[in-house]
């Protein structure tokens, strides 16, 4: 088969004539397949929402499930949130909302030059996300010594509902409760190692000081990745700590 | 431009391409060209197709008998279960964006290579990964659940390697997720100078909205799957009734992913024959802003049928009520695009070449397919076939019929372009002509089957079934000829074909207008788009506005 020709047979469209793109081509940061560091820049920023957008849709499932069963059984959802340590959650919450900013004040400070602060503001993210994980710790351990870890030594006997001190909460009912919980939460904690493992490298790149003003890119895309870690614990914390809560 | 001025048919002139730029091992498996990956990744499918094709092959030979002789019970579960699960998230899912897409996103759009080619070389190992995973469990037990996973069997009962393939399917979905984000990135901020978006080939339009599918729904089975290891390993109790979990909730977040997976499946052949039917018509697509946006409404209705596939489940009448009419909604975009079809093909010129065969098959066997689908919709109907053969047939008319039509016919579309030589046009037609005839005999004694009430996932059943069934296993052991042959002759005409030029075709699109095959970096200069997509009569208007029916190539 040859076609209309064996040779070429465009005539009226030709290409490669003017090109309206910029090219920048002894920009060492441009990669080859990029036309200008806009278009890098914004194909970067644009690659990891769509990630998120992943991540939102993953961790969704998760909170599908919960809250059928949390509509189901409420009450004896209720008495298993009452057992875990609402104080330590609040005080995880603040630890990462205080991790974001941090995060957006590296950035501010990668925008403006001051090396020093960037590289302050990225160790004091990571130490917040060392703590956070120490907290969380810190329940886990608290949970696995009151027997509410799910398996063969789960036990909940006894634990009356918030509200009805006259029933008692399932146990079978309190056991997914908490398969939910660790499951949730070890999938969030799970993603703020993966998030430290990013900010590792990011100061490995800062105190080399391979950020500028005007090139920033890997860490506004990995504060996105931590500004979305914190969120999915903005709305783990009131669905798993305060359900029910009685003054 | 670089055209053919080096090429003589006779004498090649071997011009630096993708193909010879670098040799060596390393060069392909720690390459970034987004041509490349896409070889990687035809060779991986091609292996997986295999073995899901010879899982398929035992079980045709247990169902030539009614007595189940050939294999164990257990294991005829097995069978099915990995004939599902190699087929549908080993070969279907990636196939044709993985291969095809890969190849020519970057190229239709006019850009040098996908938006994060890293990530692509990422996507394929992880398929690898979770590939090689899958083996493994298939050769140390295997599974034994049915491709569906469903609980409490999946998590509390089954004997089999449920955890490991869970996580090898969990590993695949990730390629999956990659490979939609860097085309739905590259789609959107790497088109070339003039090429707006009611200028794309439809083939880019199936594929965002497939990208959109991908990047939504696979997230979905991946918790699935981590719930199902999870309770399998822990014993946890969120799927298990003895703990007030709930069946049907593992089912409900199954089929939100797996229903739109299908779509993954069956849009980008959409887009493939879309770009066939052009050409080989040499004609505009009819109503091209219908058929892009029907695309999209299949991708955003395709998320909301999914307990279509639980109407006997235990789900409420009126949840079957409404699940039933979204079904039918969602046949209406699919209808629109035979429909535009149809229209294109009118007043064509129409050429018979071994594409467009595909082509003609496909919009055959996806109408079947498509309105058995809308048979299995009403619910008085599914009542009565569910869990039986006429379900196998609907979904293997679409996966079968419609999917793997389409990726051969594309295959033969762009292997000139890949491969820079030509197929021989005589084995291909026959070759066509086999898959098609060995398809039909397969599947459709199927639908009868089902309707009589054979059960599916059964290796035995009454013996006045038996004519049906040898029917159904004649024509496979044809359609596995008819896909041999198209294995043979690329593989040949890489040694042995004739060269091809750039455009072989004379089709329109931004892939055409570069060499065959194409250089690493795509094209020699930055494209800049000021024609409208499917502009054969600019095409053929040089030669005095007649289609080139003289000119009809046929090679021997």
């Amino acid at each position: 088969m040859g076609g209309p020709g064996m040779g070429s047979q465009m005539s009226s469209q030709t290409i490669g004539s003017p090109t309206v793109a910029v090219h920048e081509p002894d920009n060492p940061a441009l990669l080859h397949h990029f036309a200008t560091e806009e278009q890098q820049r914004n194909s970067a920023s644009f690659g990891m929402w769509i990630f998120l957008a992943t991540e939102v849709m993953f961790f969704g499932g998760l909170f599908c499930a919960y809250l059928i069963y949390r509509r189901w059984y409420f009450g004896d959802f209720g008495a298993a949130s009452k057992s875990i340590n609402a104080t330590l959650g609040a005080a995880n919450t603040a630890v990462l909302i205080c991790s974001s900013l941090t995060v957006v004040l590296a950035i501010w400070a990668a925008q403006t030059s001051r090396r020093a602060l960037l590289i302050a503001m990225l160790v004091l993210t990571m130490l917040f996300g060392l703590t956070f994980l120490g907290i969380k710790a810190d329940e886990y351990k608290d949970k696995f010594e009151e027997h509410h870890v799910p398996g063969a030594s789960f036990s909940f006997d006894h634990v009356p509902i918030p509200g009805h001190p006259d029933q008692y909460a399932n146990p079978r009912h309190a056991e997914i409760f908490f398969s939910l919980y660790f499951i949730m939460t070890g999938l969030h904690a799970l993603h703020m190692i993966i998030g430290l493992g990013i900010f590792t490298w990011l100061l490995a790149m800062a105190v080399k000081g391979r950020f500028t003003p005007e090139y920033h890119t890997p860490l506004e895309i990995g504060g996105l990745y931590w500004h979305f870690v914190d969120i999915v614990w903005i709305y783990l914390f009131p669905l798993l700590y305060l359900i029910d809560r009685h003054p | 431009m670089a055209t053919a001025a080096a090429q003589n048919p006779a004498q090649p002139v071997e011009r630096e391409n993708y193909l010879n730029k670098h040799y060596g091992v390393w060069s392909w498996l720690l390459t970034t060209d987004h041509k490349r990956i896409a070889l990687l990744y035809l060779i991986s499918i091609t292996f997986f197709f295999f073995i899901g094709g010879f899982f398929a092959l035992l079980i045709r030979l247990e169902l030539l008998t009614p007595a189940g002789d050939l294999v164990q019970a257990d294991t005829y579960n097995k069978l099915f279960t990995q004939h599902g699960q190699v087929m549908v998230f080993f070969f279907l899912i990636p196939s044709i964006p993985a291969v095809l897409g890969n190849f020519l996103v970057p190229m239709m759009v006019g850009a040098k290579d996908l938006a994060f080619p890293k990530i692509n070389l990422l996507s394929w190992y992880l398929y690898i990964i979770g590939g090689l995973m899958m083996i493994h469990c298939m050769l140390t037990g295997g599974v034994d659940t049915g491709w569906t996973f469903y609980t409490p069997f999946s998590t509390a009962f089954s004997n089999t390697k449920v955890i490991e393939a869970g996580l090898a399917i969990f590993v695949a979905g990730f390629s999956s997720i990659l490979t939609g984000l860097n085309f739905i990135v590259t789609i959107h901020r790497m088109r070339a100078p003039g090429m707006t978006w009611s200028r794309l080939p439809l083939f880019i339009w199936a594929h965002y909205a497939t990208s959109i599918v991908q990047i939504l729904g696979t997230p979905v089975i991946a918790i699935t799957l981590v719930l199902v290891v999870a309770e399998r390993a822990l014993h946890l109790g969120i799927f298990d009734p003895k703990l007030g979990g709930d069946p049907l909730l593992f089912q409900h977040l199954f089929w939100f992913y797996s229903h739109p997976a299908v779509y993954i499946m069956i849009l980008p052949s959409m887009g493939v024959v879309t770009e066939i039917i052009a050409c080989f018509s040499r004609k505009r697509i009819f109503g091209y802003t219908f058929v892009a946006l029907s695309s999209i409404s299949i991708a955003v209705f395709g998320f909301l049928v999914w307990a279509h596939h639980m109407f006997v489940a235990g789900i409420s009448v009126y949840a079957a009520l409404i699940f039933s009419i979204l079904s039918y909604a969602v046949a209406v975009p699919s209808a629109v695009k035979v429909f535009n079809w149809t229209a294109t093909l009118y007043k064509g010129s129409i050429h018979y070449d071994a594409p467009m065969l595909y082509a003609f098959g496909f919009l055959g066997l996806f109408t079947i397919g498509g309105l058995t689908g809308l048979f299995l919709a009403c619910l008085g109907v599914d009542m009565h076939v569910h869990d039986t053969y006429f379900v196998i047939a609907h979904f293997h008319y679409i996966m079968v019929g419609g999917a793997v039509m389409g990726y051969l016919g594309g295959m033969h579309f762009w292997w000139p372009k890949i491969s820079g030589k030509l197929y021989p046009e005589g084995w291909a037609r026959l070759a066509a002509l086999i898959v098609f005839i060995g398809f039909n005999l397969t599947f459709f004694p199927q639908f009868i089957l089902g309707y009589i009430g054979m059960p599916r996932r059964y290796y035995q059943y009454p013996p006045e079934f038996q004519v049906l069934n040898v029917l159904s296993t004649a024509g496979a052991t044809v359609l596995g000829v008819g896909y041999l042959l198209p294995m043979i002759y690329f593989l040949w005409s890489m040694r042995y074909g004739k060269p091809a030029s750039d455009n072989p075709w004379n089709a329109a699109g931004l892939e055409w207008k570069t060499a065959s095959p194409p250089p690493t970096f795509n094209f020699d200069q930055e494209p800049v788009v000021t024609w409208e997509a499917y502009n054969y009569d600019e095409l053929d208007a040089p030669h005095g506005g007649t289609p080139h029916t003289q000119e009809v190539p046929v090679v021997r």
